[in-house]
C-alpha cells in the first residue's frame, strides 16, 4: 500500500493514480469507483468526475494550473506529478496554486518524490507527499520526517513561511 | 563586508548537517548515484578526471583575510597544497576526498564560507565588479544588492531543480566589469529621472555552446521589486524552459524561441500577481545590509604620495608593476592593487597555500583585511595607501604575486581544461603556458599593451573565449586536440562575441598563430590604438591573411563549425 506523508505523519493511503497512454481517449476511459487521481485531460473531458468526490485532478509539468482556477474553491485534493525528481516544474505549479490561485485543499506530490526534496516540496505548498511504493522502508520514511525541518528559518517567503526572513525577524544590524 | 547574523550562520550549519547525512546515506547504499548527483553538485562537488573537485562560493568575489587563511588550511590539509580561482568568483580544490567533504564544509562554515549552489541546475553564485565600492566610475554600490540576491537565492525552494544552471551578475558602474550581458540575468543599477534607484534588467545572455548577448527585458524596475521580478523570470523559465535536451535548456534558448517580447509578456503577467507581495524589499532591510558595505576607516591623505612617486622613478620594475597592477581609487592617496595569478609556468588562477597565507597577511597589513577575486582570476586588494605600495610590492613579489601583466596578453583567462576537467575536449593550461613563454619579453608585452586572451578547453566556455580579444577554444577532431581561434570579442559596455578566423590548429602551432596576429596588429595599429580597436577598425581580413597567407580559409574544412 502506498505511504503518504501528511501533517508530519506517515499514513497509509488508498488513492491511486490513473495513467493514460497516448492511444487512450481521455473522454472514453473509465474511471473506476473510489479514490482515483486522474490526468487533467481526463478530468476536463469528463466533467461528471468533479461531482463524484472520489476523483481528483493530476497536473503534469506542462499543464497550466490556471485550467483549474475556477474549480479550486471546491476541490479537496489536487495532485502534481514529478515524472523525474530532477524535473522541477511542479514546484512552480504548487507555488502558483497556493499563492496566485489561493488553493487551500490538499496538494499532493506524486511520482518520483524523494526524501531529499521533502523540505522544498513542503515549502512550495505540498502538504502531502507520496513517494513511490516500496521506495523507502518504514524506518527510512520515519527518519525522512526530520528532513521536513532541515532549515529552521529559511530566507524566502513561501507557502510555509508567509513572509521572508527579513519580515519575520528583526535582524541584527551589521 | 557582510557578516553573518545568527540566522545566516544557522542556515549554513544546517546545510552542513543535511549534506553530512546525505553523504552518509550515499555510502550506506541508501542513495543511488543518480539521486546523490544533484545533492553533491548543489554542495559544490564534481567527480573529475582524477578525484572529486570541490567548488566553493566567494559571494560576489568578496573575502576576509581569515577566510583566505582557511583556504590555505584546506589546501594544506585536504588538497595538494594549492587551489584555483575560477572565472565566476569561486575557489576550486582538485584533490579532496569525497568522504572528507562534510568535514571540510563544516570547517568552512566556521568562517562563513560554503559551497552552496556552486553547481547543479540552480541559481549560482552572484558575481559583480571587483572594484565595487572603490571604483571612480561607480554610480551605485552593487554589493548590498548582491548580498540581498545571495540570501534570496540560497535554498530557494522553487528554483532548486531548474532546467539548467542560472547565473546572475550585477553592475553599478559606468563601465561594466561584470560581463552582465553574458549572464542569465544581468542587472544594471541605474537611477531614474526622479533619482530613485532601480535596475535595468537583461535576460538570456550566456556563453557556452550557444553564445548569446542578453536582451533588455525591463528598462527600470524599482529596487523594491528586484526579488519579485527576478522570481517571475525564474518562474517562467522553470515552467517553460526546455528539459528535453540539456544543450538547449538554458534560459537564453527559451528567450530566443519565444522572442524577448513574448517572454517579457509572460514574465509581467506572472509578476502582476506577485508584485507588492511579501518578498517586496523594505528600506529597513536594504539599509541593514548596506550598513555592512560602508567605507572603511580611510585616512585623510594628500592626493599623491611623494615617496610613492619617487619609488617609481627609482625602480623600473616597481614602475612597471604600478603601470599595470595599480588602479585609481575614489579616495585621495589610496589605490587598488591587483595581485597577478598569471605568472608564467603557473596555471592561470592557481594559488598555493603559502600564497593564500601571504594574501591574507597583505590584506590585514594594507587593505583593511579584505580581498576581492576578479573574474579574470586575479586577486584585488582594494584599499591600499599609496605610501604602502612599495612595501606591498616587495612582499608580493617575493611570493610570486607581482607579475606586472594585468590586462596584458599573458594575463589570460584560462579554464582548468583537459588536465582536470572531465568535460574538456582539449587541454588549456599547456596552451596558456606556451603562449606566455613565447611572449616572455616584458618590454614587448607592454608595447603590445591591453589585450585580453581567453582560453576554454571546450565549448562550455568557462574560459570566456567568446569575449576575449583573442579567444582560443579547444576542440576535438577525430580524437585529437585542436584549437580554434577567434578575434574581436570583448567584454564591458561594448560586449560582443568574437569571430572564428578559420580552420583550427594543432597545439604546437598556437603560439605562432598568436604571434602572427600580434604582428598584424603592430603593422596596422595607429598610435596608441589597442589590439581590439584595430580589429574593429580594419576588420578580420588582414589578420586572417597574416595567419593563413594565401590559403583561403573558406576552402578548408572548419573543425566543429
Amino acid at each position: 500500500m502506498a505511504k503518504l506523508i501528511k501533517n508530519q505523519q506517515i499514513l497509509d493511503d488508498t488513492w491511486q493514480v490513473l495513467t493514460l497512454d497516448d492511444a487512450t481517449d481521455a473522454a472514453a476511459v473509465t474511471v473506476p469507483a473510489a479514490q482515483w487521481i486522474v490526468p487533467l485531460a481526463v478530468w476536463q473531458a469528463q466533467p461528471v468526475l468533479a461531482a463524484r468526490g472520489d476523483v481528483a485532478p493530476l497536473l503534469d509539468g506542462a499543464d497550466d494550473p490556471a485550467e483549474l482556477a475556477d474549480q479550486l474553491g471546491t476541490l479537496s485534493l489536487v495532485a502534481v506529478n514529478f515524472p523525474r525528481f530532477a524535473d522541477g516544474r511542479g514546484y512552480s505549479i504548487a507555488t502558483l496554486l497556493r499563492s496566485r490561485y489561493g488553493y487551500t485543499g490538499e496538494l499532493r506530490a506524486v511520482g518520483d518524490v524523494l526524501r531529499d526534496q521533502f523540505n522544498y516540496f513542503t515549502r512550495c505548498g505540498f502538504d502531502a507527499l507520496q513517494p513511490p511504493v516500496d521506495k523507502y522502508t518504514d524506518a527510512q520514511l520515519g527518519a525522512a520526517l526530520a528532513s521536513l525541518k532541515d532549515f529552521t528559518d529559511p530566507y524566502q517567503a513561501s507557502a510555509t513561511f508567509r513572509d521572508p526572513l527579513f519580515r519575520r525577524h528583526a535582524r541584527r544590524a551589521a | 563586508m557582510y557578516r553573518y547574523d545568527d540566522y545566516d550562520q544557522q542556515l549554513v550549519d544546517e546545510r552542513v548537517a543535511q549534506f553530512t547525512d546525505q553523504t552518509r546515506r550515499y555510502f550506506a547504499g541508501e542513495l543511488t548515484e543518480e539521486e546523490f548527483l544533484p545533492l553533491r553538485l548543489q554542495n559544490g562537488i564534481y567527480i573529475q578526471r582524477h578525484a572529486p573537485m570541490l567548488r566553493l562560493a566567494i559571494p560576489y568575489g568578496n573575502l576576509r583575510a581569515d577566510q583566505v587563511r582557511m583556504y590555505g588550511h584546506i589546501a594544506r590539509t585536504y588538497d595538494r597544497g594549492y587551489g584555483h580561482f575560477t572565472t565566476r568568483h569561486n575557489m576550486q580544490f582538485n584533490w579532496c576526498e569525497l568522504e572528507k567533504m562534510p568535514e571540510i564544509l563544516a570547517k568552512l562554515a566556521t568562517v562563513q564560507l560554503h559551497a552552496i549552489q556552486t553547481s547543479g541546475n540552480c541559481i549560482r553564485n552572484t558575481s559583480t565588479d571587483p572594484f565595487a565600492g572603490v571604483a571612480e566610475d561607480e554610480r551605485i554600490d552593487p554589493r548590498p544588492w548582491c548580498e540581498l540576491i545571495r540570501q534570496w537565492s540560497t535554498f530557494h525552494p522553487e528554483f532548486a531543480y531548474l532546467p539548467r544552471k542560472f547565473k546572475i551578475a550585477v553592475n553599478g558602474a559606468e563601465e561594466d566589469r561584470a560581463v552582465i550581458r553574458c549572464h542569465d540575468i544581468g542587472l544594471e543599477l541605474v537611477k531614474n529621472e526622479a533619482g530613485e534607484t532601480g535596475f535595468r534588467i537583461f535576460v538570456g545572455g550566456g556563453l557556452g555552446r550557444t553564445p548569446i548577448i542578453g536582451e533588455e527585458i525591463a528598462s527600470f524596475v524599482p529596487w523594491q521589486h528586484l526579488l519579485t521580478y527576478c522570481e517571475s523570470i525564474l518562474r517562467v523559465y522553470n515552467r517553460f524552459g526546455r528539459r528535453d535536451n540539456k544543450f538547449k535548456a538554458r534560459i537564453k534558448i527559451i528567450v530566443k524561441s519565444l522572442g524577448i517580447d513574448e517572454f517579457r509578456r509572460r514574465v509581467e503577467a506572472d509578476w502582476a500577481h506577485f508584485k507588492d507581495g511579501p518578498s517586496t524589499l523594505t528600506a529597513d532591510e536594504v539599509a541593514r545590509v548596506a550598513a555592512c558595505f560602508v567605507d572603511p576607516d580611510y585616512q585623510a591623505l594628500p592626493k599623491t604620495d611623494a615617496g610613492y612617486v619617487q619609488a617609481q622613478t627609482d625602480s623600473k620594475p616597481f614602475a612597471a608593476w604600478v603601470k599595470r597592477n595599480v588602479r585609481g581609487h575614489k579616495k585621495p592617496g589610496y589605490a587598488s592593487v591587483v595581485l597577478s595569478l598569471k605568472k608564467t609556468g603557473v596555471p592561470p588562477g592557481d594559488v598555493t597555500d603559502a600564497q593564500l597565507d601571504l594574501i591574507a597577511d597583505l590584506a590585514d597589513r594594507y587593505s583593511f583585511g579584505e580581498v576581492r577575486i576578479t573574474h579574470e582570476q586575479n586577486v584585488v586588494l582594494a584599499d591600499v595607501e599609496q605610501s604602502a605600495l612599495f612595501a606591498l610590492w616587495e612582499q608580493a613579489r617575493a611570493g610570486g604575486l607581482a607579475t606586472p601583466n594585468i590586462g596584458l596578453l599573458t594575463d589570460m583567462i584560462c579554464c582548468p581544461g583537459g588536465d582536470f576537467c572531465s568535460l574538456a575536449n582539449a587541454k588549456s593550461i599547456p596552451i596558456a603556458e606556451a603562449v606566455q613563454r613565447r611572449f616572455d619579453d616584458l618590454d614587448y608585452l607592454h608595447d603590445i599593451g591591453d589585450l585580453e586572451l581567453n582560453i576554454s578547453g571546450c565549448m562550455n566556455a568557462c574560459g570566456h573565449h567568446h569575449v576575449g580579444h583573442i579567444g582560443i577554444l579547444g576542440v576535438d577532431k577525430n580524437g585529437e586536440e585542436w584549437y580554434q581561434i577567434t578575434i574581436g570579442g570583448r567584454q564591458g559596455n561594448l560586449t560582443n562575441l568574437g569571430k572564428v578566423i578559420g580552420p583550427s590548429f594543432a597545439a604546437a602551432d598556437v603560439p605562432d598563430v598568436i604571434e602572427k596576429l600580434i604582428d598584424a596588429y603592430i603593422a596596422h595599429r595607429h598610435e596608441g590604438e589597442r589590439f581590439i580597436d584595430t580589429v574593429h577598425r580594419i576588420g578580420a581580413d588582414p589578420f586572417k591573411q597574416a595567419v593563413y597567407g594565401d590559403k583561403t580559409p573558406a576552402q578548408r574544412k572548419v573543425a566543429n563549425g
